[in-house]
């Protein structure tokens, strides 16, 4: 087992401030014994990379429910690619239609969460990320 | 047990009942516990009101003409997320936004579509807007006085509940003072010239759906309110002139007595701290007037009809609890905004209360129930503790700069999804009764897709505008908002002339973001 923690960046992009979700699911990394920084509302994708690119993180968590997903999500991807940091997985929270999510898990999202996914499967997730890397 | 004898109609009060009585108090009567009309719904049925809009202003104003038509008694305005922040539609934050959550209103023009063919005169209508809402309110009056009607008569309710962003929902633009500015300002130009416009719906709705309990709810809104009067008894209004207007907005949410007793409780210290801590004396002042939402958290993506089920109770306890006005949730809610026959299920839900349950013809029938009496007490009490605190802050702006309450709701959402995870809580469908694979629950419903060409067609609307309106009286326009908001004059006047210039709500609010700066929280979990 690895005993240095995950590091995870949880993001909330876009012009939505519901942040009920994400900040649930940073209490919940971080009582998992990750290392989360949370970056607060309103974040571009560029700030949402550029955040994780400073604070070396495995794993983004992106927390959107605006509808906004399909012209977020693949921006954030392009930017990992173009920074050489296709090894950071993204991991994507919210109200996003089933065709949607595969739609994104195509395009190379780890995992899509829908409503009403449990903590403990984000979790496994999280950990199942950063050991398939 | 022997058969009980059916209750007597004629039955006369004994004597203990009467004391009873006199403790629960009555309908109608201060401090308003059990209703603030003697007779509620047998006089007046609560207003039906969908919360409706997307895509375009004139996708919107079809749905508006629709729910009319299908016996809706008021309209409520989404906005979507550019508006609610103060982006037109072309700005760059606005990209895949446009028209999602709400309908985009960039400027007057949108307006204008917006309520085409509904007299504003004679239906009244509720805008969901916070930040910008003094512009948007600007911009409805105008349409009210293109359409003749009388500004004076005009009937309507603003969210424009700027507090609850900061604590709960999080669509701030300014920093809180010049927000509260603002919203002193609609307060001061309502108490003199819309004096039916409800300038301020103070709403412990989005703090709940961020997680609260729901005396949080309730202790956090009563606050926010004192918060209000405090600004505008600061500007020299007295308590009488502008307190009648002040609404209330509350969740509706599962917990069915909790809810009733949650209202309750809301009427009674409303009452008695308008009367005992601001000396108000007009009874309007003291009576606390409230729509009703029924909670959308509480809607599940798994088994999405169980939703009907749940919004019909949460709906009943919000009629029960003596709601003036009431949204009820559609039952595709947790996949995206609802579609035609969802919203229409909904309103039937509302209709099906009124007309077939007989639960208006009484109004708090469980007043005087040991166990719903107990829990108002004990609501009332608990929210007088958060008050008190509050208070010792220094006030709500103080406790949302410290992250009060943000910590508060935060913690408590935390630990009922705790609960949820360990089974505690129970969610039909979610964590038990789960009917096999969840996959697929999507297919049992046509959710609504929004265009996405709503947001090319917005642009292009925006681009003609900027074309063919007087650009020499927008820049003239948007330099006296600018003296005006460096000045502490009220703002409404300049705003109106602004919005009748057509100068966009973008370029409305760039001006003030450069006179009050942005307000940006720092981010805590």
């Amino acid at each position: 087992m690895n005993s240095i923690p995950i590091r995870v960046l949880v993001a909330k992009p876009g012009l939505d401030g519901h942040d009920r979700g994400a900040k649930i699911i940073a209490r919940a990394l971080r009582d998992a014994g990750m290392e989360v920084i949370y970056t607060g509302l309103r974040q571009t994708p560029e700030m949402i990379v550029n955040a994780a690119l400073q604070e070396d993180v495995q794993v983004i968590g992106l927390s959107i429910l605006s509808g906004a997903h399909s012209a977020i999500v693949p921006r954030v991807l392009e930017l990992l690619r173009e920074k050489d940091m296709a090894g950071v997985k993204v991991i994507v929270g919210g109200i996003i239609p089933d065709d949607d999510a595969r739609d994104l898990e195509r395009q190379g999202v780890t995992a899509v969460f829908q409503p009403g996914a449990s903590l403990e499967a984000i979790v496994a997730s999280v950990r199942n990320a950063v050991q398939a890397a | 047990m022997g058969i009980t004898a059916p209750p007597d109609p004629a039955l006369k009060l004994t004597a203990d009942q009467t004391a009873a009585d006199q403790t629960i108090g009555q309908p109608g009567v201060f401090p308003y516990t059990r209703g603030i009309h003697k007779d509620m719904y047998r006089s007046r049925l609560w207003t039906m009101r969908q919360f409706s809009g997307f895509s375009t202003p004139e996708e919107t104003n079809e749905r508006y003409h629709y729910l009319l038509e299908q016996g809706q008694t008021g309209l409520s305005v989404a906005f979507d997320l550019p508006t609610l922040m103060g982006y037109d539609s072309d700005h760059a934050m606005s990209e895949g936004e446009v028209g999602k959550c709400g309908a985009p209103i960039s400027s007057l023009a949108d307006m204008e579509t917006l309520f085409n063919g509904i007299p504003l005169a004679d239906v009244t209508v509720s805008m969901t807007i916070n930040s910008p809402a003094a512009v948007i309110w600007a911009m409805y009056l105008a349409v009210a006085e293109k359409q003749g009607a009388d500004l004076s008569r005009v009937g309507g309710t603003l969210q424009n509940d700027i507090l609850k962003e900061y604590i709960a929902q999080k669509e701030y633009i300014f920093p809180p003072r010049p927000s509260m500015r603002l919203v002193t300002d609609t307060i001061e130009y309502g108490a003199k010239h819309t004096p039916r416009f409800n300038p301020v719906s103070i709403s412990g709705y989005h703090i709940r759906e961020a997680g609260s309990t729901a005396l949080q709810e309730l202790a956090f809104t009563l606050r926010d309110g004192l918060e209000y009067v405090d600004w505008a008894l600061a500007r020299g209004l007295a308590i009488d002139d502008f307190a009648p207007r002040l609404s209330f907005f509350f969740n509706a949410h599962n917990d069915f007595f909790e809810e009733i007793a949650k209202y309750r409780a809301a009427r009674k210290l409303w009452a008695t701290l308008m009367r005992d801590r601001y000396g108000a004396k007009d009874e309007r002042s003291m009576k606390l007037r409230f729509h009703a939402q029924t909670a959308g958290c509480s809607l599940t993506w798994q088994q999405p009809y169980n939703n009907v089920v749940r919004t019909a109770i949460q709906a009943m306890a919000a009629v029960l609890g003596g709601a003036q006005s009431l949204h009820t949730n559609s039952l595709d809610e947790a996949y995206a905004l609802p579609n035609e026959h969802a919203v229409t299920l909904a309103l039937r839900t509302q209709q099906v209360i009124a007309y077939e349950s007989g639960i208006k013809d009484v109004p708090d029938p469980f007043g005087g129930s040991e166990f719903l009496e107990q829990l108002t007490c004990d609501l009332e009490a608990g929210a007088r503790d958060y008050i008190r605190k509050i208070d010792e802050m220094g006030g709500m702006i103080s406790a949302i700069e410290r992250g009060y309450p943000q910590t508060e709701i935060a913690s408590a959402s935390y630990e009922f999804q705790k609960k949820v995870e360990r089974g505690e809580a129970v969610i039909v469908g979610v964590n038990k009764f789960q009917s096999g694979s969840n996959q697929g629950a999507e297919k049992q419903i046509d959710t609504l897709k929004i265009d996405q060409s709503a947001g090319d067609r917005q642009c292009e609307k925006l681009r003609r505008l900027r074309e063919t309106r007087h650009n020499g009286e927008v820049a003239r326009a948007l330099g006296a908002l600018r003296s005006a908001a460096d000045g502490s004059d009220n703002l409404m006047p300049p705003l109106l002339d602004a919005v009748r210039a057509y100068a966009t709500l973008g370029e409305i609010c760039d001006v003030f973001r450069e006179a009050f700066g942005t307000y940006e929280e720092r981010p805590n979990i």
